[in-house]
C-alpha cells in the first residue's frame, strides 16, 4: 500500500503534468500557426548554455534516485550525501535559470514583446515556481533527515515532486527552446 | 511503509479534546470533515440563494422589457451581463461543484469507508477557506468600478481580455482571480477524497464493497483533476492578457482566440460530468433504499462510470462547431458525443432495472431521485441535437442550447442535493425532516421547473438568441406570442423560488423541532448509518469493521429485509 503523503503527491502531480500538458500544447499551436518563427525581431534563445543547465537539473534527478536506494535499504547515512547533492545541484539550476532571464530582459524579450516571450515566462516560470516549490519540500526532507525523523510519506512525497519537475524539464526544453 | 497506514494525522488533531471548544474553533477553524462538509454545504446555499435572485432579475427584465424589477430596479445592458455571466459562474463552480463534490465528499467519504476523518485534515480546512475567500472575491467584483464581469462564464477572449469591449475591467480580472482560487481548493479537496477513499477504508471493505456514491465523487475527483490543468494554463495566460498586456489570444499579435476555447471546453465538458456522476451516485444510494432492493450491475455502473470518465474527454469541441473549426474535425466530435449518450443511458436503464420489481416507497428522497432520473433523461435526449453538427449549426446559442443544459444542471445541482440532503439530514441533524412539507416543496419545484424551461425550448426552436439584453430590436423576436412564453417562463421561476421558502422553513424547523432520528432511519445498509447521529468526532467510538457489499436488501437468508455493511451476520 502506498502512504498518504506519496499517494496525495502522485494525484498532484498528475493535475500538474495536465497543467504544462495545456500550456505545452497552446505554445505548440501558436508556433505552428505562426508565418515565420521565431519572430524575426527578438533575441534568440540560449540553447546551448541551457543543455549544460538541463544536465545538472538531470544529474539532481539521478541523485535523489541514488537517495530513494539508500533510504530504502534503511540507510540513512548513505542517502544523506546524495539528498543535500540534489538540492544544491537544483538550486544551481534555478540560479542559472534566473541570470539566463536577466539576460534575455536586457536583451529585449519580456512577456508583452511578443507571443515568444510571453510563453517563455510563463512556461518557464511555471516550472521554476514547481521546482522552488519542490526544493523547499526537499530542503525540509534533508532537514528532518540530519534530526533522524525522515517519514516515508515525506521523502516520497518530496520525490516524487521533485522528480516532476525534473522530468518535465526535458519537454518544456524541448518545445520551447528547440 | 506500512507504519503511515491508517491515519497520519498530525498530534494536534489527533487528541481528542475538541469538547471545550469555543465556537469559533469548533465551527470556523474546525478540521472535522463534517464540519467542513456543513461549511461548504451552507455557502453553496447561500451562494444558490444569490444566483436564484440573479436569474430573478434578468427573467423579469426579459418578460417586462425596460420596466423597473421589485427588489433591484431598472437593469441596464450592463447589469444585465453582468447579471447572467456571474449566474451561470456562480451555479456551476460556487453552487454545483461545492454542494456536490466538497460537501457531500467531505461529509460521506469518511463515513461511508468507515474511517475517522479525511487523510489530510488541514490540508481540508485550508481547501474551505481557499474556497471561502473565492466567494468572496468573485462577489467583491460587483463592488469595483464597471461592475461585476459581464463577457460570460465561458469568458471567451477578446471579449475577455480587453476591456475596451467587455467595459469591466476590475471585474473580468476579479472573476478569473476567482475561479482560479476555487480551483484551488478543489484541488486540495480532490487529493484529500480520493486518498482518503483509497487508503482509510475500515477494514474488509474491499474495492467493490465501496457504496456507489463514493466511488462517483472518487470518478468526479480524477476528472476534475485531469481536465482542471489545461483551464488553469489558459486562465493564466488570459490574467495576463487582461492585467500586463500579453499577447496570447490577440490574433493582431500572433495569438490565438480559438485556442481559449479548446482549454476551457477541454475541462468545460469534463466538468459536466465531475458534477453529474455524484448526483448519480446519490440517486443510486436513494433508490436502492427506497425499493428495498440490490442495485442491479453494480459493477456495470461503476465501469460505466470510469468509460464516461475517459470519454468525456474526447468531446469538448462539440461547443465549437461554429467556431470555424475544420469540418472534418467536427465530424470526430459529433460521433465521440453521440457515443457518450450510450453509457448515460445505459446508467439509466440500470437503475430503472434497479426499480423494476421492488417495493417501492416514495418518501421525499425517493421522489427527488426518481425526478432525478426522469428530468435528466429529457436534458440527456435533447443533447444528441447539439450533438451531431449538422443541426447544431442551427441550435448554436440559442434557448435551446440554454434549456437543454439547465435541464441537465437543474437535476444535478438541484434535484441531486435536494435528493442527498433529504436522504442524509437525519445523520446530519439527528431529526427528520417533515413528510408533508417536503412533498409539497418538491411537487411545487418540479412542476414550475418545468414550466420555466420547455416555454424556453419552443422560444430556442424560433430562434431566439441568447445573452441578448431586449428582443424589442428583433422583430421576428418580438411578436406578442413569443412574449406570452418569456413571461410564463419568468412566472414559473418566481412561483419556484417562491416554492423554495416552504423548504427552508422545513429545514430550520426540523433541524430544531424534528422528531429524533435514531442511528438508521430509513433501515439502509451503508457504514454512516452505524454512527450515532449526528456523529461525534471522530465518528464511531470503534471504528466498524465491513463484512459485505453495501447494497444486501431483501436478502433470502436474512429474515430482515437489510443486512447492514458492519454486522458479521
Amino acid at each position: 500500500m502506498i502512504s498518504n503523503g506519496l499517494f496525495g503527491m502522485l494525484v498532484f502531480v498528475l493535475t500538474e503534468a495536465m497543467l504544462f500538458a495545456g500550456f505545452i500544447s497552446a505554445f505548440t499551436i501558436v508556433k505552428a500557426s505562426a508565418p515565420i518563427w521565431p519572430p524575426p525581431d527578438q533575441p534568440r534563445l540560449p540553447i546551448e548554455a541551457t543543455a549544460f543547465n538541463t544536465v545538472m537539473l538531470m544529474i539532481s534527478g539521478a541523485l535523489i534516485l541514488v537517495a530513494h536506494r539508500a533510504f530504502r535499504r534503511g540507510d540513512r547515512e548513505a542517502m544523506r550525501r546524495p539528498l543535500w547533492a540534489a538540492l544544491g545541484f537544483g538550486t544551481f539550476f534555478i540560479l542559472f535559470q534566473g541570470f539566463e532571464w536577466l539576460q534575455l530582459i536586457a536583451e529585449g524579450l519580456t512577456m508583452t514583446s511578443s507571443t515568444l516571450g510571453g510563453f517563455f515566462y510563463v512556461i518557464v516560470g511555471i516550472h521554476a515556481l514547481h521546482a522552488i516549490g519542490a526544493l523547499i519540500l526537499l530542503g525540509y526532507a534533508c532537514i528532518r533527515l540530519e534530526r533522524g525523523f525522515l517519514s516515508p510519506s515525506l521523502f516520497g512525497a518530496a520525490e516524487v515532486l521533485w522528480l516532476f519537475v525534473v522530468g518535465v524539464w526535458p519537454f518544456v526544453y524541448g518545445v520551447v527552446y528547440l | 511503509m506500512a507504519e503511515s497506514i491508517p491515519h497520519e494525522v498530525d498530534p494536534a488533531h489527533g487528541d481528542h479534546h475538541h469538547e471545550d471548544q469555543g465556537f469559533v474553533s469548533k465551527y470556523l477553524l474546525s478540521t472535522d470533515h463534517k464540519i467542513i462538509a456543513m461549511q461548504y454545504m451552507f455557502t453553496g446555499m447561500l451562494m444558490a440563494v444569490i444566483g436564484g435572485f440573479m436569474s430573478y432579475v434578468f427573467r423579469m427584465q426579459l418578460a417586462f422589457p425596460g420596466e423597473s424589477v421589485p427588489l433591484w430596479g431598472i437593469v441596464t445592458p450592463a447589469n444585465y451581463n453582468a447579471l447572467i455571466t456571474n449566474h451561470g459562474t456562480i451555479m456551476i463552480f460556487w453552487v454545483a461543484m461545492p454542494v456536490l463534490i466538497a460537501a457531500f465528499g467531505n461529509y460521506l467519504i469518511p463515513l461511508m469507508v468507515g474511517a475517522d476523518d479525511m487523510v489530510f485534515p488541514k490540508l481540508n480546512r485550508l481547501s474551505y477557506q481557499i474556497f471561502l475567500i473565492s466567494a468572496l472575491v468573485l462577489l467583491s467584483s460587483y463592488l469595483v468600478e464597471g461592475g461585476g464581469f459581464g463577457g460570460a462564464w465561458t469568458s471567451y477572449p477578446p471579449l475577455s481580455a480587453k476591456s475596451q469591449y467587455n467595459l469591466t475591467p476590475a471585474g473580468a480580472s476579479l472573476w478569473l482571480l476567482a475561479v482560479a482560487l476555487e480551483f484551488v481548493a478543489f484541488l486540495l479537496g480532490g487529493i484529500n477524497f480520493i486518498t482518503t477513499a483509497m487508503n482509510s477504508r475500515a477494514p474488509g471493505m474491499k474495492l467493490y464493497d465501496i457504496p456507489m456514491v463514493i466511488w462517483m465523487i472518487v470518478i468526479a475527483s480524477i476528472l476534475f483533476m485531469v481536465s482542471v490543468g489545461p483551464l488553469i494554463a489558459g486562465a493564466i495566460m488570459l490574467f495576463f492578457d487582461q492585467t500586463i498586456g500579453t499577447a496570447f489570444f490577440d490574433p493582431n499579435r500572433g495569438g490565438d482566440p480559438i485556442l481559449w476555447q479548446h482549454l476551457f471546453w477541454f475541462f468545460g465538458h469534463p466538468e459536466v460530468y465531475v458534477v453529474l456522476l455524484p448526483a448519480v451516485g446519490i440517486t443510486a444510494e436513494i433508490i436502492t433504499v427506497f425499493a428495498r432492493k440490490k442495485l442491479f450491475a453494480y459493477k456495470t455502473v461503476l465501469h460505466t462510470a470510469v468509460g464516461t470518465g475517459v470519454l468525456s474527454f474526447t468531446v469538448w469541441a462539440h461547443h465549437q462547431f461554429i467556431a470555424g473549426i475544420d469540418p472534418r474535425m467536427a465530424h470526430i466530435f459529433t460521433l465521440t458525443t453521440l457515443l457518450i449518450s450510450i453509457p448515460i443511458a445505459e446508467m439509466m436503464f440500470v437503475y430503472i432495472a434497479t426499480l423494476y420489481g421492488g417495493s417501492i416507497r416514495l418518501a421525499t428522497p425517493m421522489l427527488w431521485a426518481l425526478a432525478f432520473i426522469g428530468e435528466f433523461l429529457i436534458g440527456g435526449v435533447t443533447g444528441i441535437f447539439l450533438g451531431a453538427s449538422g443541426a447544431d449549426v442551427y441550435f448554436h446559442d440559442t434557448y435551446f442550447v440554454l434549456a437543454h443544459f439547465h435541464y441537465t444542471f437543474y437535476p444535478i445541482a438541484i434535484i441531486g442535493t435536494f435528493a442527498g440532503v433529504s436522504y442524509w439530514f437525519p445523520k446530519m441533524f439527528g431529526r427528520m425532516m417533515n413528510e408533508t412539507l417536503g412533498k409539497i416543496h418538491f411537487w411545487g419545484s418540479i412542476i414550475s421547473f418545468n414550466f420555466i424551461f420547455i416555454p424556453l425550448f419552443v422560444l430556442g426552436t424560433a430562434g431566439q438568441h441568447r445573452r441578448i439584453f431586449d428582443f424589442q430590436n428583433f422583430p421576428a423576436l418580438a411578436t406578442p406570442e413569443l412574449q406570452q412564453l418569456r413571461i410564463l417562463a419568468t412566472m414559473s421561476l418566481v412561483v419556484m423560488l417562491g416554492f423554495q421558502f416552504v423548504w427552508v422553513y422545513n429545514f430550520i424547523n426540523s433541524m430544531f423541532r424534528g422528531p429524533k432520528a435514531g442511528k438508521n432511519p430509513w433501515k439502509a445498509n451503508t457504514l454512516e448509518w452505524s454512527a450515532d447521529s449526528p456523529p461525534p468526532h471522530g465518528n464511531w467510538p470503534e471504528l466498524p469493521t465491513v463484512y459485505r457489499p453495501p447494497y444486501e436488501y431483501s436478502h433470502p437468508d436474512r429474515e430482515e429485509d437489510y443486512w447492514p455493511q458492519h454486522l458479521p451476520n
